[in-house]
């Protein structure tokens, strides 16, 4: 797509749309959010990207196989599911590490996962779709 | 507990991340054939648990049932996981002598193993939402694998698989989103007394028809079936084989978990729908298999056929026929997935799979010719091998009842089954080769021959063994029937014994 | 409330129908989206459209004044709603693949996996 407009501000919107994304991801504990829809904004920050600078350059700037970051946000997400078995708890069970004020937890570690899981399919899936038509 | 009910369903998805990331050496398939492995483990011990202690459940997350998401193994359950694990390890095996780098670069393994992952969730699941989301991981993985080897019939296949199914699934999600509306639950064992005690019994038989409808349509039962004689003869071997195994058995699966368990409250009415559709289901599957000429198509019609005797084991609803439900369900697996892999060595042999431009494979092939006896044989039902017992059971039953249109029914099918298995025999193996070509096993590459051979034979092993000592089997039918059909273990497994 | 949801997913049920009885792939689609959006408010409105605060507990988990919203039906939706853009998305690329090899979308015309009999 041929517009200066568009190209100009894709770069700066896509760097704001990854920040909010993290920002969403990290709020979804308290509040409405978290990594699935994280990832989703993240990735349409990626997918502008596309439509201002063309595929070839989003899969640039991205530097990684979308479909890479995928799986591994899969093998995260169930590793997390694995670390109760140290507990021996359910599977899935989140644990807890309290560090004065920060609160950690196994649950995040599946919200990141989920996170990068969406966010690789996404992409995958558009520029898939952008490429062949 | 829950760890035991978990890893079969955690392992196949950790194997096909490794199998995803090492898709562009040789490690990937190897990575496979090791996950399946440890799958087999894990099912061996989870069945292990089910026969010492019997229905066994666990919740993910520790959130508590009804509320979170319930696993449950029961007899069915527990097998069911077993086969799959089987099949899978056979299957990856196989594959490994089929499926070039160019496949395995698109991401065949990872694709298999969470193929396989999505079918034991489904097995193992207890809440009707999640079984939904097992359907749906099964169902991606399984059009990624249709169009994996790029063939215009392949997309022509896939066309038709991916639409039809799209429509059970979505009828599937709206029954159950009815169902939670007009009860407030979704896990299975809470939904049996929420059900019964709704004040709207015709509600409840509507979504009934409607999830009866949408399994019917996985399980590929007259006349939603069209989709799969459409589509399972045109991927790849290997592909064709686990779908043919597994695939429609997860609706099968489904049917028998929600019309033992949920849905009882207008027999009359949806099990009198479930036998008229079960006979036609056979009629038309043997009929449609007759009228073929191509290896993997006669195949394909009689997984329809067979379909038709597991779903009237179930629609007759007695002890006996939902036990042999179960053991034809158990049967059936091992030996189609065992016809559809002869099937493709029979195909890399001649060079087709068309029966009247191949032949000649009982002189140059014995072997494989004595190893398709055996499934074909158990298919139509021959003593003593596995598959006699289950139509023997199934027989017995409706002549119990007094069903002598049933039963004559079953056994016409048994025979058109013979005509068909008889029909390849005498095209494939019998006759000469029309071209005077000389397929030999010994053509393949060594390693290949053992890819390829040895999961064969495994498979037909079990057949044998099953055939031979039915008794333990049998028996182990029986609990399972003992169980679906009263199901207050189940239900105290999963709620506790309070709730029962 | 839920009486106009439920008309309007019979509404979108009822066109999907009309548009899915076509022979062309891609009206096909068209009305498969249409019947996952119809069942999706129908889900929406099975599970009663209460007005509530939304599920979510305040500082130190303080419960919010007002009753609180059914977050089930959405949470299902939600599901369901990934689920079926992922599957439409994979049929759409399936549709642009089977486009590029047949040349055009007219289901009755793909007849390669399964030729109409000419053999005697």
């Amino acid at each position: 797509m041929n517009s200066l407009i568009l190209s100009v501000g894709a770069r700066f919107l896509t760097a704001l749309f990854l920040l909010f994304s993290l920002f969403v991801l990290l709020r979804g504990h308290n509040s409405p959010g978290g990594g699935f829809i994280g990832g989703l904004i993240g990735a349409a920050g990626f997918v502008l990207y596309s439509f201002a600078a063309g595929v070839e350059a989003a899969r640039q700037a991205l530097r990684v196989d979308p479909r890479a970051i995928g799986v591994w946000g899969m093998a995260i997400a169930v590793l997390s599911g694995l670390a109760s078995a140290l507990a021996s708890l359910d599977p899935f069970t989140g644990l807890w590490l309290i560090l004065a004020d920060l609160a950690l937890s196994t649950v995040l570690v599946f919200d990141i996962g989920v996170y990068l899981a969406v966010f690789g399919a996404i992409l995958t899936l558009v520029f898939a779709l952008e490429e062949t038509l | 507990m829950s760890w035991v009910l978990a890893l079969p369903i955690m392992i196949p998805f950790v194997t096909a991340v490794l199998a995803f990331l090492l898709r562009r050496s040789r490690m990937g398939d190897l990575a496979s054939v090791g996950g399946s492995v440890a799958s087999l483990v894990a099912a061996v011990v989870l069945i292990a648990e089910v026969l010492d202690q019997g229905v066994i459940a666990g919740q993910i997350g520790g959130w508590q049932a009804p509320f979170g998401i319930t696993l449950v193994a029961d007899h069915l359950s527990a097998a069911m996981v077993l086969i799959t694990a089987i099949i899978g390890l056979s299957v990856a095996v196989w594959s490994l002598a089929e499926i070039g780098p160019t496949s395995a670069r698109f991401g065949y393994h990872a694709l298999f193993q969470s193929l396989l992952g999505g079918v034991t969730g489904a097995f193992l699941t207890g809440d009707l939402f999640n079984l939904y989301v097992w359907f749906e991981v099964l169902l991606i993985s399984s059009f990624g694998l249709l169009v994996i080897g790029g063939r215009k019939s392949a997309i022509d296949g896939a066309v038709k698989y991916v639409t039809l199914n799209l429509i059970a699934t979505v009828l599937f999600l709206a029954g159950a989103g009815l169902l939670y509306g007009a009860t407030g639950t979704l896990n299975m064992a809470d939904l049996r007394g929420a059900v019964a005690a709704s004040p709207d019994q015709g509600l409840m038989t509507l979504i009934a028809m409607m999830l009866m409808v949408a399994f019917g349509m996985k399980a590929a039962v007259f006349p939603l079936f069209f989709w799969l004689p459409a589509s399972y003869h045109t991927p790849h071997y290997a592909v064709s084989a686990v779908f043919a195994g597994l695939l429609t058995k997860v609706g099968v699966y489904a049917l028998l978990r929600v019309f033992t368990l949920i849905f009882v409250g207008d027999l009359g009415y949806t099990h009198e729908i479930l036998l008229w559709v079960s006979l036609l289901t056979m009629l038309t599957g043997v009929l449609g298999a007759a009228a073929q000429s191509d290896f993997r198509k006669i195949l394909s019609f009689h997984i329809i056929s067979q379909i038709g005797y597991m779903v009237l084991g179930l629609a007759l609803m007695t002890p006996l026929a939902v036990m042999g439900a179960v053991f034809y369900l158990l049967h059936h697996i091992i030996v189609k997935t065992n016809l559809f892999l002869i099937a493709g060595v029979s195909q890399r042999l001649t060079g087709s799979s068309d029966l009247y431009a191949i032949g000649g494979l009982y002189r140059t092939a014995p072997l494989l010719a004595a190893l398709f006896i055996i499934p074909a044989f158990s298919l139509a039902g021959f003593p003593p091998l596995s598959g006699f017992w289950a139509k023997f059971v199934i027989v017995r039953a409706s002549l119990d009842l007094g069903e002598w249109l049933v039963a004559g029914v079953a056994l016409l099918v048994g025979l058109l089954t013979i005509f068909s298995m008889t029909k390849i025999w005498a095209e494939a193996f019998w006759k000469a080769h029309p071209d005077g070509r000389q397929p030999a096993l010994a053509d393949l590459p060594r390693s290949a021959r053992w890819q390829m051979m040895v999961p064969i034979i495994a498979l037909a092993v079990m057949t044998v063994v099953i055939g031979a000592f039915p008794s333990a089997f049998l028996e182990f039918a029986t609990k399972g029937a003992e169980q679906l059909l009263d199901p207050a273990a189940y239900v105290a497994a999963v709620l506790g014994e309070a709730r029962r | 409330m839920e009486t106009l949801v439920a008309c309007l997913s019979g509404f979108l049920v009822a066109t999907s129908i009309w548009l899915m009885l076509s022979g062309n792939l891609m009206r096909f689609l068209f009305g498969l989206l249409l019947l996952s959006n119809g069942v999706n408010l129908a889900i929406l409105a099975a599970g009663r459209l209460t007005p509530g605060a939304p599920p979510l507990l305040g500082a130190k988990g303080a419960l919010p004044p007002d009753t609180m919203a059914n977050a089930l039906p959405q949470a299902l939706l939600l599901t369901a709603i990934v689920i079926g853009f992922g599957l439409f998305a994979f049929a759409l690329a399936l549709t642009i693949r089977a486009y590029r090899t047949f040349g055009h979308l007219e289901v009755d015309r793909m007849r390669i996996a399964e030729p109409a009999e000419e053999r005697e």
